[in-house]
């Protein structure tokens, strides 16, 4: 473990610099970038001979443990939660996922599926959990964390199956659509501005075009949560949509909200047939 | 005046055919889940809370017309933004539209200014770099716009040519419909001087960018 974890560490710094994009001051340099991807590239190696090297899998581990664990006033576990393959089964339920709950009469990503569990299953208080659902530099790996990256990396190695059936969920793939292709704030940027061609990139980092389905979109959607090498921790998509809606000058999105379920429904589709690889490894 | 003219082509394209939005979802569906997903968005962002926070939450009619046709505006309402924004634009008050290309190229490189987690009351930078090639002595360059190394040698240094980048930085749709470029100073993210320290990194002889 400690072998992991200090190699963890080198590709971090090694990676450090690449945090530049629309945020920082031009901190990185080309022989910084090449160093990472170099870096990451041995790092794929290393997994590719040792998968169990992939030092997101202690996020999996630790999700595993919460989610066998018996919590709240009712005191269960989350391990009778439907994510939509019926009550327990968590095979392939994230590669069909967001899709529609007749319960809750919503659509739903992992994390919303998991934080409606939590409260309706196991009589949680989920508002803290919410609030801290992204952990921040140095910090433990969040609870929401850990249980995406249980429940995802159930589904590794299975195609993405968008669902489209249900009304709902048509409804919320044509929202999807639609926000990624709005732009407003002070910047007129849309998910568009950023994601809508292919072989661009924001100072040295390199944006995956996710206007169109397709090997970039298969490689950037089914493959959260991820292990961020630069952060050196476990980040979800619901993170990664709020980041992004950062970097485009917005309010702070909700955590599960609608917005954020239909951009998740609308990748997704792009993303389709792909396979769900998770935690990935990412910068 | 001119923000009329593009209200009404607007309408014009959302009544005339549906089918010129290229998606199924209609504009107040959207609205309804961007207002339940940001709910109060003030008291949510105590650190870079500004009094317009709300107001990014609502699309100005450049953001609606280029949304809604996915960039690609037909030709009217191509004509009509470009003219738009060729009338937004302010020039300074003495004519002089360099400024100083050091403090230009600082400009270019900041990216800080109007994310929720940034200082607020502090200037905001262009971020040019973030999409442009522009001294080549800098390598972490973006491309999702053209490279402007050489930017004014290639021009000659032309009086029309700075006056034209002036414009482009102010209001990119100026010379392209639904630019994926910013707009400066339309938006209010760069103030008038520092427009004109951009234009002279692009434009002075003297800047880096010529050598
Ligand atoms: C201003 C630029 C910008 C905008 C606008 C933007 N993004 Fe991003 N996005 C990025 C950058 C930069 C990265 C890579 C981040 C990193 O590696 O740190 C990224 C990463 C991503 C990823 C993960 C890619 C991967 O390879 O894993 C997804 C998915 C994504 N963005 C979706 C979106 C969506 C959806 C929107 C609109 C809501 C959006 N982005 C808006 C800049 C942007
Ligand atoms: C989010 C991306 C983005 C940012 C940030 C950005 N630009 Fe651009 N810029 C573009 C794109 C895309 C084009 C090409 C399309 C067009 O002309 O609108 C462009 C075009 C230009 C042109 C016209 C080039 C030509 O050959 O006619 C100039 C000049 C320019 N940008 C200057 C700037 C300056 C100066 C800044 C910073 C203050 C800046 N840009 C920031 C995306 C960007």
């Amino acid at each position: 473990m400690a072998f992991r974890h200090s190699f963890a560490a080198r590709l971090a710094s090694a990676a450090m610099g690449l945090c530049a994009a629309l945020g920082l001051a031009g901190l990185a340099s080309e022989a910084v970038a090449q160093d990472a991807t170099k870096g990451i590239e041995e790092y794929r190696k290393m997994m590719a001979a040792d998968p169990f090297s992939n030092p997101g899998l202690l996020a999996v581990d630790a999700g595993e443990a919460l989610w066998k664990t018996a919590r709240g006033t009712k005191n269960v576990s989350l391990e009778t939660c439907d994510l939509g393959k019926g009550p327990g089964v968590l095979k392939g339920a994230m590669a069909e996922m967001p899709r529609y709950f007749a319960d809750a009469d919503k659509v739903m990503d992992v994390e919303r599926r998991i934080i409606w569990c939590m409260e309706n299953i196991q009589g949680l208080d989920t508002k803290d959990i919410v609030k801290k659902a992204f952990s921040g530099a140095g910090q433990d790996n969040s609870e929401m964390e850990v249980l995406a990256s249980y429940v995802s990396a159930q589904s590794n190695g299975m195609p993405v199956v968008p669902q489209l059936s249900h009304p709902k969920e048509k409804e919320s793939y044509d929202i999807g659509e639609a926000l990624f292709y709005t732009r407003a704030g002070p910047h007129d940027f849309s998910c568009q501005t950023c994601h809508g061609s292919s072989g661009t990139r924001i100072r040295l980092q390199e944006l995956p075009d996710l206007s169109k389905p397709g090997k970039e979109a298969q490689a950037a959607v089914a493959t959260w949560p991820a292990y961020r090498v630069s952060t050196n921790s476990i980040k979800t998509m619901q993170h990664r949509m709020s980041d992004c809606y950062r970097q485009m000058r917005m309010p702070k999105v909700g955590f599960g909200s609608d917005a954020v379920t239909a951009l998740v429904v609308y990748l997704m589709k792009q993303a389709e047939g792909g396979e769900v690889n998770v935690p990935a490894l990412k910068r | 005046m001119n923000k009329i003219i593009i209200a009404s082509a607007l309408l014009a394209l959302v009544a005339t055919s549906g089918t010129a939005l290229a998606g199924g979802a209609s504009p107040e569906a959207v609205e309804k889940v961007v207002a339940s997903s940001w709910k109060d968005p003030n008291t949510k962002n105590p650190e870079g809370a500004k009094p317009d926070w709300a107001s990014r939450l609502v699309q100005d009619n450049l953001q609606k017309a280029c949304s809604q046709t996915r960039n690609q505006p037909t030709k009217d309402l191509a004509e009509e933004i470009v003219a738009d924004a060729k009338a937004s634009v302010k020039f300074p008050e003495d004519g002089k539209l360099l400024g100083d290309w050091k403090n230009g190229e600082k400009i270019a490189q900041d990216g800080r200014g109007q994310r929720y987690n940034d200082k607020v009351g502090e200037p905001s930078g262009g971020n040019c770099y973030a999409c442009h090639q522009i001294d080549k002595k800098e390598l972490a360059y973006g491309t999702i716009g053209p490279s402007l190394a050489e930017y004014g040698k290639l021009r000659d240094f032309k009086d029309d040519a700075v006056k034209a980048t002036y414009e482009k930085i102010y209001n990119s749709h100026s010379t392209i419909a639904c630019s994926n470029m910013p707009r400066f100073g339309a938006q209010g993210i760069l103030t008038i001087e520092q427009i004109k320290d951009v234009t002279a990194l692009l434009m002075d002889k003297e800047s880096p960018v010529n050598k």
